[in-house]
Protein backbone atom coordinates (compact mmCIF):
# COMPACT_ATOMS: atom_id res chain seq x y z
CA UNK A 1 0.00 0.00 0.00
CA UNK A 2 2.77 2.19 0.83
CA UNK A 3 5.93 1.62 -0.46
CA UNK A 4 9.24 3.83 0.58
CA UNK A 5 12.44 3.82 -2.05
CA UNK A 6 15.72 5.05 -1.07
CA UNK A 7 14.35 7.84 0.42
CA UNK A 8 16.76 10.59 1.71
CA UNK A 9 16.49 13.67 3.43
CA UNK A 10 19.01 16.29 4.78
CA UNK A 11 18.66 19.25 7.12
CA UNK A 12 21.57 21.12 6.80
CA UNK A 13 24.24 18.46 7.94
CA UNK A 14 21.84 16.49 9.69
CA UNK A 15 21.07 13.39 7.14
CA UNK A 16 17.84 12.94 8.82
CA UNK A 17 17.29 10.02 6.74
CA UNK A 18 19.33 7.91 5.14
CA UNK A 19 18.16 5.72 2.13
CA UNK A 20 15.35 4.48 3.90
CA UNK A 21 13.64 1.93 2.04
CA UNK A 22 10.27 -0.24 3.28
CA UNK A 23 6.86 -1.84 2.11
CA UNK A 24 3.87 -1.65 3.99
CA UNK A 25 0.43 -3.30 3.81
CA UNK A 26 -3.32 -3.30 4.65
CA UNK A 27 -4.08 -4.71 8.22
CA UNK A 28 -0.45 -4.36 9.23
CA UNK A 29 0.06 -2.41 12.48
CA UNK A 30 3.51 -0.99 12.08
CA UNK A 31 5.38 0.74 15.03
CA UNK A 32 8.16 2.91 14.36
CA UNK A 33 10.62 2.76 16.45
CA UNK A 34 13.99 4.45 17.66
CA UNK A 35 15.77 6.46 19.37
CA UNK A 36 15.02 11.00 19.44
CA UNK A 37 16.28 12.59 16.53
CA UNK A 38 16.49 9.25 14.60
CA UNK A 39 14.24 10.21 12.13
CA UNK A 40 10.92 8.74 12.71
CA UNK A 41 8.72 12.13 12.36
CA UNK A 42 10.56 13.11 9.71
CA UNK A 43 9.91 10.19 7.97
CA UNK A 44 6.24 10.03 8.47
CA UNK A 45 6.30 13.93 7.45
CA UNK A 46 7.55 12.44 4.45
CA UNK A 47 5.00 10.14 3.95
CA UNK A 48 2.27 13.31 4.36
CA UNK A 49 4.28 15.07 2.21
CA UNK A 50 4.88 17.99 4.52
CA UNK A 51 8.31 17.44 4.26
CA UNK A 52 9.55 16.97 0.52
CA UNK A 53 12.27 14.17 0.30
CA UNK A 54 15.64 15.06 -1.31
CA UNK A 55 16.23 12.11 -2.72
CA UNK A 56 13.77 8.64 -3.52
CA UNK A 57 10.26 8.42 -3.87
CA UNK A 58 7.37 7.27 -1.89
CA UNK A 59 4.46 5.53 -3.51
CA UNK A 60 0.58 5.11 -2.22
CA UNK A 61 -1.59 2.29 -3.74
CA UNK A 62 1.02 2.70 -6.61
CA UNK A 63 1.06 6.53 -7.47
CA UNK A 64 3.90 8.63 -6.61
CA UNK A 65 2.57 11.02 -4.08
CA UNK A 66 4.80 13.67 -5.06
CA UNK A 67 2.43 14.50 -8.41
CA UNK A 68 -0.45 13.70 -6.04
CA UNK A 69 -2.40 15.13 -3.56
CA UNK A 70 -5.65 13.08 -3.61
CA UNK A 71 -3.80 9.88 -1.26
CA UNK A 72 -4.27 12.31 1.56
CA UNK A 73 -7.88 11.72 1.64
CA UNK A 74 -7.17 8.16 3.32
CA UNK A 75 -4.86 9.55 5.79
CA UNK A 76 -5.84 10.29 9.37
CA UNK A 77 -2.84 11.79 10.57
CA UNK A 78 -2.42 12.47 14.79
CA UNK A 79 0.81 14.96 15.13
CA UNK A 80 3.28 14.69 18.19
CA UNK A 81 1.84 17.68 19.41
CA UNK A 82 -1.10 18.79 17.86
CA UNK A 83 -1.21 22.73 16.55
CA UNK A 84 -4.29 24.17 15.90
CA UNK A 85 -5.21 28.01 14.90
CA UNK A 86 -5.34 29.86 18.11
CA UNK A 87 -8.55 31.89 17.39
CA UNK A 88 -10.32 28.98 16.09
CA UNK A 89 -13.34 27.07 18.71
CA UNK A 90 -12.99 23.33 18.79
CA UNK A 91 -16.38 22.85 17.09
CA UNK A 92 -14.88 25.61 14.35
CA UNK A 93 -11.96 23.21 13.80
CA UNK A 94 -13.92 20.58 13.47
CA UNK A 95 -16.75 21.84 11.39
CA UNK A 96 -13.95 23.54 9.37
CA UNK A 97 -11.68 19.88 8.38
CA UNK A 98 -15.64 18.61 7.78
CA UNK A 99 -15.87 21.41 5.33
CA UNK A 100 -12.50 20.87 3.85
CA UNK A 101 -12.88 17.03 3.39
CA UNK A 102 -16.36 16.47 2.63
CA UNK A 103 -16.59 15.00 -0.79
CA UNK A 104 -14.30 12.13 0.27
CA UNK A 105 -16.30 11.17 3.96
CA UNK A 106 -18.23 8.24 3.78
CA UNK A 107 -18.68 8.48 6.60
CA UNK A 108 -17.94 10.42 10.14
CA UNK A 109 -16.50 8.49 13.20
CA UNK A 110 -17.15 10.85 16.04
CA UNK A 111 -16.15 7.73 18.73
CA UNK A 112 -13.09 9.50 20.40
CA UNK A 113 -14.76 12.91 20.44
CA UNK A 114 -17.51 11.52 22.35
CA UNK A 115 -15.32 9.70 24.43
CA UNK A 116 -13.22 11.84 25.12
CA UNK A 117 -15.93 14.31 26.23
CA UNK A 118 -14.93 17.09 23.85
CA UNK A 119 -18.66 17.60 22.96
CA UNK A 120 -19.00 19.10 26.18
CA UNK A 121 -16.32 22.14 25.30
CA UNK A 122 -16.98 22.58 21.56
CA UNK A 123 -16.72 26.27 22.05
CA UNK A 124 -13.95 26.66 23.79
CA UNK A 125 -10.91 28.32 21.94
CA UNK A 126 -7.79 26.39 20.76
CA UNK A 127 -5.66 28.66 22.70
CA UNK A 128 -7.31 27.80 26.01
CA UNK A 129 -6.91 24.60 25.78
CA UNK A 130 -4.31 22.11 27.91
CA UNK A 131 -1.33 20.39 25.79
CA UNK A 132 -3.42 16.63 26.94
CA UNK A 133 -7.13 18.21 25.38
CA UNK A 134 -5.44 19.67 22.00
CA UNK A 135 -4.36 15.44 21.60
CA UNK A 136 -8.18 14.92 22.48
CA UNK A 137 -8.45 16.88 19.69
CA UNK A 138 -5.86 15.58 17.16
CA UNK A 139 -6.74 12.06 17.91
CA UNK A 140 -10.38 12.74 17.66
CA UNK A 141 -9.71 14.39 13.87
CA UNK A 142 -7.33 11.94 13.06
CA UNK A 143 -10.18 9.36 13.33
CA UNK A 144 -13.10 11.02 12.41
CA UNK A 145 -13.16 10.22 8.70
CA UNK A 146 -12.90 6.43 8.81
CA UNK A 147 -9.47 6.84 6.67
CA UNK A 148 -7.57 3.62 5.65
CA UNK A 149 -4.32 4.60 7.01
CA UNK A 150 -3.45 5.75 10.30
CA UNK A 151 -0.56 7.05 11.26
CA UNK A 152 -0.16 8.49 15.12
CA UNK A 153 2.92 9.69 15.98
CA UNK A 154 3.66 9.58 19.87
CA UNK A 155 -0.39 9.79 20.28
CA UNK A 156 -0.27 8.40 24.21
CA UNK A 157 2.06 10.90 25.28
CA UNK A 158 0.32 14.05 27.16
CA UNK A 159 -2.93 12.09 27.27
CA UNK A 160 -4.07 10.72 30.71
CA UNK A 161 -4.27 7.27 31.49
CA UNK A 162 -8.24 6.95 30.93
CA UNK A 163 -7.92 8.56 28.09
CA UNK A 164 -4.98 6.88 26.48
CA UNK A 165 -6.57 3.14 27.29
CA UNK A 166 -9.53 4.58 25.13
CA UNK A 167 -7.25 5.27 22.30
CA UNK A 168 -5.92 1.98 22.34
CA UNK A 169 -8.96 0.20 22.24
CA UNK A 170 -10.13 2.39 19.09
CA UNK A 171 -6.91 1.45 17.63
CA UNK A 172 -7.21 -2.22 18.01
CA UNK A 173 -11.30 -1.99 16.89
CA UNK A 174 -9.68 -0.18 13.48
CA UNK A 175 -6.98 -2.75 13.51
CA UNK A 176 -9.77 -5.36 13.49
CA UNK A 177 -11.13 -3.80 10.18
CA UNK A 178 -8.36 -3.86 8.36
CA UNK A 179 -6.60 -0.71 8.68
CA UNK A 180 -2.84 -0.06 7.72
CA UNK A 181 -1.66 1.98 11.23
CA UNK A 182 1.73 3.10 11.98
CA UNK A 183 2.39 4.47 15.28
CA UNK A 184 5.65 5.72 17.08
CA UNK A 185 5.61 5.61 20.62
CA UNK A 186 8.55 5.65 23.27
CA UNK A 187 6.27 3.31 25.46
CA UNK A 188 7.18 0.44 24.12
CA UNK A 189 5.10 -1.90 26.63
CA UNK A 190 1.82 -0.45 25.81
CA UNK A 191 2.83 -1.34 22.02
CA UNK A 192 3.05 -5.19 22.86
CA UNK A 193 -0.01 -6.40 22.16
CA UNK A 194 -1.15 -3.58 19.60
CA UNK A 195 1.52 -3.98 17.05
CA UNK A 196 2.19 -6.89 14.57
CA UNK A 197 5.35 -5.11 12.52
CA UNK A 198 8.53 -3.37 14.26
CA UNK A 199 10.49 -0.98 12.33
CA UNK A 200 13.67 0.32 13.99
CA UNK A 201 15.63 3.72 12.84
CA UNK A 202 18.73 4.97 14.01
CA UNK A 203 20.05 7.87 13.16
CA UNK A 204 18.06 7.64 9.79
CA UNK A 205 18.90 5.01 8.69
CA UNK A 206 16.46 1.57 8.66
CA UNK A 207 17.95 -1.12 10.67
CA UNK A 208 15.43 -3.59 10.47
CA UNK A 209 11.99 -4.16 9.45
CA UNK A 210 10.66 -7.34 11.00
CA UNK A 211 7.35 -8.53 12.38
CA UNK A 212 7.13 -9.00 16.28
CA UNK A 213 7.16 -12.49 16.66
CA UNK A 214 10.28 -12.54 14.42
CA UNK A 215 11.82 -10.05 16.76
CA UNK A 216 11.16 -11.53 20.06
CA UNK A 217 12.32 -14.98 18.23
CA UNK A 218 15.87 -13.43 16.68
CA UNK A 219 16.15 -11.70 20.20
CA UNK A 220 15.13 -14.99 22.51
CA UNK A 221 13.21 -12.11 24.55
CA UNK A 222 9.16 -12.45 24.82
CA UNK A 223 8.33 -8.76 25.65
CA UNK A 224 8.86 -5.43 23.04
CA UNK A 225 10.73 -3.20 25.58
CA UNK A 226 13.41 -5.93 26.71
CA UNK A 227 13.83 -7.41 23.10
CA UNK A 228 14.05 -3.10 21.80
CA UNK A 229 16.49 -2.49 25.22
CA UNK A 230 19.05 -5.67 24.21
CA UNK A 231 18.90 -3.97 20.40
CA UNK A 232 19.90 -0.49 21.82
CA UNK A 233 22.19 -1.81 24.05
CA UNK A 234 23.73 -4.11 21.11
CA UNK A 235 23.96 -0.64 18.84
CA UNK A 236 25.62 1.53 20.76
CA UNK B 1 -10.04 26.63 -3.40
CA UNK B 2 -12.89 28.79 -2.32
CA UNK B 3 -13.22 26.79 1.30
CA UNK B 4 -9.87 27.68 2.39
CA UNK B 5 -10.53 31.78 1.18
CA UNK B 6 -13.34 31.70 3.35
CA UNK B 7 -11.24 30.59 6.39
CA UNK B 8 -8.57 33.15 5.91
CA UNK B 9 -10.80 35.47 5.33
CA UNK B 10 -13.06 34.62 8.61
CA UNK B 11 -9.66 35.00 10.70
CA UNK B 12 -8.57 37.76 9.29
CA UNK B 13 -11.91 39.86 9.88
CA UNK B 14 -12.02 37.71 13.65
CA UNK B 15 -9.04 39.93 14.26
CA UNK B 16 -9.69 43.75 13.91
CA UNK B 17 -6.51 44.93 12.56
CA UNK B 18 -8.01 45.16 8.94
CA UNK B 19 -11.45 46.88 10.59
CA UNK B 20 -8.83 49.51 12.35
CA UNK B 21 -6.88 49.82 9.24
CA UNK B 22 -10.28 50.94 7.75
CA UNK B 23 -11.48 52.97 9.76
CA UNK B 24 -8.18 54.92 9.38
CA UNK B 25 -8.30 55.21 6.06
CA UNK B 26 -11.80 56.38 6.60
CA UNK B 27 -10.70 59.18 8.89
CA UNK B 28 -8.13 60.29 6.93
CA UNK B 29 -9.57 60.69 3.74
CA UNK B 30 -12.80 62.21 5.21
CA UNK B 31 -10.25 64.82 6.80
CA UNK B 32 -8.39 65.71 4.07
CA UNK B 33 -11.29 66.20 1.77
CA UNK B 34 -13.10 68.58 3.99
CA UNK B 35 -9.88 70.32 5.04
CA UNK B 36 -8.56 71.15 1.25
CA UNK B 37 -10.65 73.47 -1.00
CA UNK B 38 -10.99 71.73 -4.31
CA UNK B 39 -10.75 68.10 -4.38
CA UNK B 40 -7.70 68.01 -6.18
CA UNK B 41 -5.62 69.42 -3.81
CA UNK B 42 -7.32 66.50 -1.79
CA UNK B 43 -6.64 63.58 -3.90
CA UNK B 44 -3.06 65.45 -3.78
CA UNK B 45 -2.73 65.07 -0.26
CA UNK B 46 -4.38 61.48 -0.04
CA UNK B 47 -2.05 59.91 -2.27
CA UNK B 48 0.76 60.96 -0.80
CA UNK B 49 -0.80 59.25 2.73
CA UNK B 50 -2.05 56.45 0.70
CA UNK B 51 1.03 56.19 -1.08
CA UNK B 52 3.34 55.60 2.49
CA UNK B 53 0.58 53.58 4.58
CA UNK B 54 -0.99 51.46 2.25
CA UNK B 55 2.37 49.61 1.15
CA UNK B 56 3.49 49.88 5.12
CA UNK B 57 0.34 47.97 6.39
CA UNK B 58 -0.31 45.68 3.83
CA UNK B 59 3.10 44.31 4.35
CA UNK B 60 3.61 44.20 7.46
CA UNK B 61 -0.18 43.07 8.41
CA UNK B 62 0.67 40.35 6.09
CA UNK B 63 4.24 39.11 6.89
CA UNK B 64 2.84 38.57 10.57
CA UNK B 65 -0.42 37.24 9.55
CA UNK B 66 1.31 34.25 7.91
CA UNK B 67 3.54 33.59 10.67
CA UNK B 68 0.79 33.65 12.68
CA UNK B 69 -0.79 31.19 10.42
CA UNK B 70 1.78 28.55 10.61
CA UNK B 71 -0.72 26.10 12.80
CA UNK B 72 -3.23 26.36 10.00
CA UNK B 73 -0.99 25.57 7.43
CA UNK B 74 0.30 22.59 9.24
CA UNK B 75 -2.95 21.24 9.95
CA UNK B 76 -4.19 21.74 6.41
CA UNK B 77 -1.11 20.27 4.93
CA UNK B 78 -1.74 16.76 5.99
CA UNK B 79 -5.59 17.13 4.26
CA UNK B 80 -6.25 16.56 0.97
CA UNK B 81 -5.32 19.75 -0.79
CA UNK B 82 -2.64 20.55 -2.77
CA UNK B 83 0.22 22.61 -1.79
CA UNK B 84 -0.45 25.07 -4.73
CA UNK B 85 -4.21 25.99 -3.11
CA UNK B 86 -3.62 26.40 0.48
CA UNK B 87 -0.70 29.44 -0.71
CA UNK B 88 -2.87 30.77 -3.14
CA UNK B 89 -6.01 30.52 -1.09
CA UNK B 90 -4.25 32.30 1.79
CA UNK B 91 -2.66 35.28 -0.93
CA UNK B 92 -6.19 35.39 -2.40
CA UNK B 93 -7.69 36.22 1.42
CA UNK B 94 -5.63 38.70 2.57
CA UNK B 95 -5.66 40.59 -0.82
CA UNK B 96 -9.22 40.23 -0.32
CA UNK B 97 -9.79 41.60 2.76
CA UNK B 98 -7.06 44.38 2.35
CA UNK B 99 -8.43 45.80 -0.75
CA UNK B 100 -12.06 46.02 0.65
CA UNK B 101 -10.57 47.62 3.65
CA UNK B 102 -9.20 50.03 1.02
CA UNK B 103 -12.30 50.68 -1.26
CA UNK B 104 -14.23 51.53 1.80
CA UNK B 105 -11.65 53.47 4.02
CA UNK B 106 -10.61 55.46 1.01
CA UNK B 107 -12.47 54.35 -2.24
CA UNK B 108 -16.18 55.36 -0.77
CA UNK B 109 -15.04 59.07 -0.14
CA UNK B 110 -13.41 59.48 -3.53
CA UNK B 111 -15.94 58.63 -4.83
CA UNK B 112 -18.09 60.79 -3.03
CA UNK B 113 -16.02 63.63 -3.34
CA UNK B 114 -14.06 63.72 -6.38
CA UNK B 115 -15.92 61.42 -9.32
CA UNK B 116 -13.22 62.39 -11.98
CA UNK B 117 -10.70 59.97 -13.64
CA UNK B 118 -8.34 60.71 -11.34
CA UNK B 119 -9.97 59.27 -8.42
CA UNK B 120 -10.30 56.06 -10.38
CA UNK B 121 -6.80 55.76 -11.39
CA UNK B 122 -6.09 56.55 -7.66
CA UNK B 123 -8.17 53.77 -6.55
CA UNK B 124 -7.05 50.97 -8.59
CA UNK B 125 -3.38 51.85 -7.84
CA UNK B 126 -4.17 51.47 -4.24
CA UNK B 127 -5.62 48.09 -5.07
CA UNK B 128 -2.52 47.22 -7.22
CA UNK B 129 -0.08 48.14 -4.95
CA UNK B 130 -2.14 46.17 -2.06
CA UNK B 131 -1.66 43.44 -3.98
CA UNK B 132 2.11 43.78 -4.88
CA UNK B 133 2.84 44.37 -1.35
CA UNK B 134 0.98 41.29 -0.47
CA UNK B 135 2.95 39.02 -2.60
CA UNK B 136 6.21 40.73 -1.44
CA UNK B 137 4.86 40.07 2.24
CA UNK B 138 4.48 36.45 1.05
CA UNK B 139 8.02 36.06 -0.62
CA UNK B 140 9.37 37.41 2.49
CA UNK B 141 7.62 34.83 4.69
CA UNK B 142 8.49 32.28 2.85
CA UNK B 143 12.70 32.99 2.90
CA UNK B 144 13.18 32.83 6.68
CA UNK B 145 11.62 30.36 9.14
CA UNK B 146 12.40 32.99 11.89
CA UNK B 147 9.11 35.76 12.54
CA UNK B 148 11.57 38.44 13.78
CA UNK B 149 13.95 37.59 10.88
CA UNK B 150 10.88 38.41 8.43
CA UNK B 151 9.31 41.23 9.81
CA UNK B 152 12.26 43.27 9.40
CA UNK B 153 12.63 41.83 6.16
CA UNK B 154 9.09 43.51 5.35
CA UNK B 155 9.81 46.47 7.17
CA UNK B 156 13.71 47.06 5.09
CA UNK B 157 11.60 46.30 1.87
CA UNK B 158 9.04 49.15 2.74
CA UNK B 159 12.03 51.13 3.74
CA UNK B 160 13.49 50.46 0.54
CA UNK B 161 10.63 51.12 -2.24
CA UNK B 162 8.86 54.24 0.35
CA UNK B 163 11.96 55.96 0.87
CA UNK B 164 15.59 54.68 -0.17
CA UNK B 165 14.91 53.99 -3.80
CA UNK B 166 13.92 57.64 -3.94
CA UNK B 167 17.09 58.47 -2.43
CA UNK B 168 19.36 56.36 -5.01
CA UNK B 169 16.85 57.75 -8.21
CA UNK B 170 17.60 61.47 -6.37
CA UNK B 171 21.11 60.59 -6.35
CA UNK B 172 22.07 59.23 -9.73
CA UNK B 173 19.82 62.36 -11.15
CA UNK B 174 21.94 64.64 -9.85
CA UNK B 175 25.23 63.47 -10.54
CA UNK B 176 24.21 63.10 -14.24
CA UNK B 177 22.27 66.20 -14.45
CA UNK B 178 24.27 67.48 -17.25
CA UNK B 179 23.01 64.62 -19.25
CA UNK B 180 20.05 64.14 -20.38
CA UNK B 181 18.15 61.92 -17.99
CA UNK B 182 14.42 61.54 -19.01
CA UNK B 183 14.37 58.44 -20.57
CA UNK B 184 16.14 56.54 -17.63
CA UNK B 185 14.04 58.67 -15.50
CA UNK B 186 10.66 56.78 -17.45
CA UNK B 187 13.07 53.60 -16.47
CA UNK B 188 13.80 54.20 -12.83
CA UNK B 189 10.04 55.26 -12.06
CA UNK B 190 8.70 51.81 -13.59
CA UNK B 191 11.46 49.74 -11.15
CA UNK B 192 9.30 50.82 -8.23
CA UNK B 193 5.90 50.29 -8.10
CA UNK B 194 5.36 53.01 -5.18
CA UNK B 195 6.88 55.48 -7.82
CA UNK B 196 4.95 54.13 -10.65
CA UNK B 197 1.52 54.51 -8.94
CA UNK B 198 2.82 57.97 -7.69
CA UNK B 199 3.23 59.28 -11.54
CA UNK B 200 0.44 57.91 -12.67
CA UNK B 201 -1.43 58.99 -10.33
CA UNK B 202 -0.35 62.58 -10.60
CA UNK B 203 -0.17 62.94 -14.07
CA UNK B 204 -4.42 62.50 -13.78
CA UNK B 205 -4.20 65.60 -11.56
CA UNK B 206 -3.65 69.34 -13.03
CA UNK B 207 -0.51 69.61 -11.07
CA UNK B 208 1.51 68.09 -13.46
CA UNK B 209 1.46 70.97 -15.09
CA UNK B 210 4.17 71.96 -12.89
CA UNK B 211 6.62 69.03 -13.20
CA UNK B 212 8.75 71.07 -16.15
CA UNK B 213 10.47 69.08 -19.08
CA UNK B 214 10.54 65.72 -17.80
CA UNK B 215 6.67 65.91 -16.46
CA UNK B 216 5.53 66.88 -20.08
CA UNK B 217 8.11 64.06 -21.09
CA UNK B 218 6.04 61.93 -18.54
CA UNK B 219 2.50 62.74 -19.84
CA UNK B 220 3.91 62.28 -23.60
CA UNK B 221 4.43 58.93 -22.52
CA UNK B 222 2.16 57.34 -19.88
CA UNK B 223 -0.89 59.47 -21.07
CA UNK B 224 -1.39 57.27 -24.17
CA UNK B 225 -2.86 54.27 -23.97
CA UNK B 226 0.03 52.23 -24.78
CA UNK B 227 1.23 53.98 -21.81
CA UNK B 228 -1.02 53.20 -19.67
CA UNK B 229 -0.89 49.97 -20.92
CA UNK B 230 3.05 49.51 -20.41
CA UNK B 231 2.06 51.32 -16.71
CA UNK B 232 -0.45 48.64 -16.08
CA UNK B 233 1.87 45.66 -17.60
CA UNK B 234 4.55 46.71 -14.69
CA UNK B 235 2.57 46.42 -12.09
CA UNK B 236 1.27 42.75 -13.34
CA UNK B 237 4.87 42.43 -13.31
CA UNK B 238 5.10 43.18 -9.99
CA UNK B 239 2.40 41.09 -8.90
CA UNK B 240 3.65 37.94 -10.85
CA UNK B 241 7.19 37.62 -10.21
CA UNK B 242 7.31 37.44 -6.14
CA UNK B 243 3.94 35.56 -6.25
CA UNK B 244 5.34 33.03 -8.21
CA UNK B 245 8.81 32.85 -5.89
CA UNK B 246 6.67 32.66 -3.24
CA UNK B 247 4.40 29.75 -4.60
CA UNK B 248 7.24 28.14 -6.07
CA UNK B 249 9.22 28.61 -2.29
CA UNK B 250 5.96 27.41 -0.54
CA UNK B 251 6.11 23.90 -2.55
CA UNK B 252 9.18 22.81 -1.43
CA UNK B 253 9.30 24.01 2.07
CA UNK B 254 9.39 21.40 4.69
CA UNK B 255 6.72 21.65 8.20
Amino acid sequence: MIIATNVNKRFGKLQALDNVSFTCNKGQTISLIGPNGSGKTTFIKCLLGMVVPDSGFITFNDRNIIHDWKYRRHIGYMPQTGRFPDNMTIAQVFDMMKDIRREDTGSIDEDLAEGFGLHRMMDKRMRTLSGGTRQKVSAALAFLFNPDVLILDEPTAGLDPVASELLKDKVRKEKQKGKLILITSHILSELDDLVSEVIYLQEGKLLFHKSLDQLKKDTGEDKLVKAIARIMQANT
Amino acid sequence: MNKVIKYVILDILRNKIVVAYTVFLLAISLTVFNLEDTAGKGMLSLLNIILIVLPLVSIIFSTIYVYNSTEFIELLLSQPLPRKRLVLSIFIGLTASLILAFLIGAGLPILFYSDSQAGLVLMSTGIGLTIIFVALALLGSMITRDKSKGIGLAILLWFYFSLIYDGIVLFILFQFSDYPLEKISIVLGSLNPIDLGRIVVLLQLDISAMMGYTGALFREFFGGTWGSLYACLVMLMWIAAPLWLAVRKFNRKDW
